[in-house]
């Protein structure tokens, strides 16, 4: 690892100033994924601005929304009986994210803001229609990803918390890596009054991906069979030594399916 | 340089580092403390975890100085004054929990933690599922569960199933 600076401002304010003053800086908040990168000198920040210590923990469960802090972490949201009664399928998610060490540290504002085409969290905020709240803006998931590894956000933008939708029915449904426990395909199905969001990470070329054709087959009729004769073109999707593109197209009408057998 | 304030297995520290040292550099180079082991350094195996304030991380991806003004307890820290093993070290050692013994500490501080967070009592599956993150290249791991699911009682108070 290159060394840096080190940073543990107390407000996002000061965070924000911190990013902004010099162009080299980092945020760093679980370093779950940061920390590897810094390992393996794919990244050479000046200085890292640790996020630790900024009040931007929490889960409020309100009567259509809920919205949980940026730095809550993996493991605070798959341990609330609350979210698990509101939104099961986000408390499932978070559950199922690498182990219990990295759910103790890693949070849901790395996991956005990083935009793994492979992570988990970013499915829930599409297929949930989420906002996600910045220092500075309001950005709606259909907009804030934007391609592998690629957001909305501004270099010295900091995502301060993340309001879902509540849907009537939602279920995270993944085909993991045995290995790093990634999505090699996951699914986010929510059932909301007014229709149907499927959304697909750990697949395409370009990152999560909203899916259309089952999202219109879906609404009007909310069953595994709806979709089962509908095939995803494999031209977009990503072929690697885990799987090939081909398998991967298979493998998300699997997941889909067993996604919705099991909404709640 | 740095400086990083934080108690570990008791007892308050203030070291020097540098902005990238690990939490486990810190342990292991500064401190000696070499029972935490460093297996993938990729975040993979758990050979390193030990708990930050009560709660098991991987200590190979977590930097020193995010540990700042924390509680942190390693595998040097779990025994009684007087030696007497933690009852998890004592029920791995029973069960023939370990072989190399490399993977051990993190599996250990791991068990803990489990066992910690069900107070209601823990199914073999459970037990499978929290060593997630810990990799074992010798016992096949049968006996680590075994291990576990004996220490559960003990540490929760409760005298041993055979007992007396
Ligand atoms: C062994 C292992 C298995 C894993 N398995 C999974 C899995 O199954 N599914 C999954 O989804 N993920 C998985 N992860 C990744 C994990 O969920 C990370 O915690 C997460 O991707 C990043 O969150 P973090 O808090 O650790 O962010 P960091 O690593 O600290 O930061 C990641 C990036 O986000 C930026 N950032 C962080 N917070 C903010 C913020 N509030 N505003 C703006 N920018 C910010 C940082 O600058 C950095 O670029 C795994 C990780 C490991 C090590
Ligand atoms: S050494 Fe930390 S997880 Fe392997
Ligand atoms: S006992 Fe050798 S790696 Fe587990």
């Amino acid at each position: 690892m290159y060394d840096f600076a080190y940073q543990k401002p107390a407000s996002v304010a000061d965070a924000v100033k911190l990013l902004g003053d010099d162009p080299d800086a980092k945020a760093l908040a679980g370093g779950q994924t940061f920390i590897p990168v810094l390992k393996q000198r794919l990244a050479k920040p000046s200085t890292i601005v640790d996020l630790g210590k900024l009040d931007l923990r929490g889960i409020t469960v309100g009567a259509d929304t809920v919205t949980i802090g940026a730095m809550t972490t993996h493991a605070a949201v798959a341990s609330s009986e609350e979210l698990k009664a509101k939104i099961p399928g986000l408390q499932e998610l978070a559950s199922w994210i690498g182990d219990e060490a990295v759910r103790h540290r890693g949070t849901m504002g790395g996991s956005l803001a990083n935009n793994d085409p492979a992570a988990c969290y970013p499915s829930a905020a599409l297929a949930m229609d989420a906002t996600i709240k910045t220092d500075r803006r309001e950005i709606k998931a259909d907009d804030f990803f934007q391609g592998m590894f690629t957001t909305a956000l501004e270099p010295n933008e900091i995502i301060t918390s993340i309001t879902f939708k509540v849907p009537q029915k939602s279920a995270y449904e993944k085909f993991r890596n045995p290995a790093s426990r990634y999505a090699i395909v996951g699914v986010f199905v929510a059932q909301h009054a007014n229709g149907v969001r499927l959304a697909i990470t750990g697949a395409g070329q370009g990152g999560v991906f909203r899916h259309t054709a089952f999202e219109q087959a879906l609404s009007s009729n909310f069953s595994p069979d709806a979709i089962a004769g509908i095939a995803t073109p494999p031209d977009d999707l990503n072929g690697d030594i885990h799987a090939s593109a081909e398998y991967r197209a298979h493998l998300i009408n699997v997941v889909a399916r067993r996604a919705v057998a099991k909404a709640r | 340089m740095p400086q990083v304030s934080l108690t570990v297995n008791g007892k308050q520290h203030t070291v020097e580092v540098e902005g990238r040292t690990l939490l486990v550099e810190l342990l292991r180079e500064k401190l000696g403390l070499t029972g935490t082991h460093v297996g993938c350094d990729t975040s993979q195996c758990g050979a390193c975890v030990v708990h930050v304030d009560g709660l098991a991380v991987k200590s190979c991806t977590m930097l020193a100085l995010q540990a700042d003004g924390m509680a942190v307890t390693t595998i040097e820290g779990i025994a009684a004054a007087d030696g007497t093993l933690h009852p998890m070290q004592e029920m791995f050692r029973e069960h023939h929990a370990l072989q190399c013994g490399f993977c051990t500490p993190g599996m250990v501080m791991t068990a803990i933690d489990l066992v910690n967070a069900h107070p209601d009592g823990l199914t073999d599956k459970e037990i499978r599922e929290g060593l997630e993150g810990n990799l074992c290249r010798c016992t096949g791991y049968h006996n680590i569960v075994k291990a576990i699911a004996a220490a559960h009682p003990l540490m929760h108070g409760q005298a041993p199933k055979a007992a007396e």
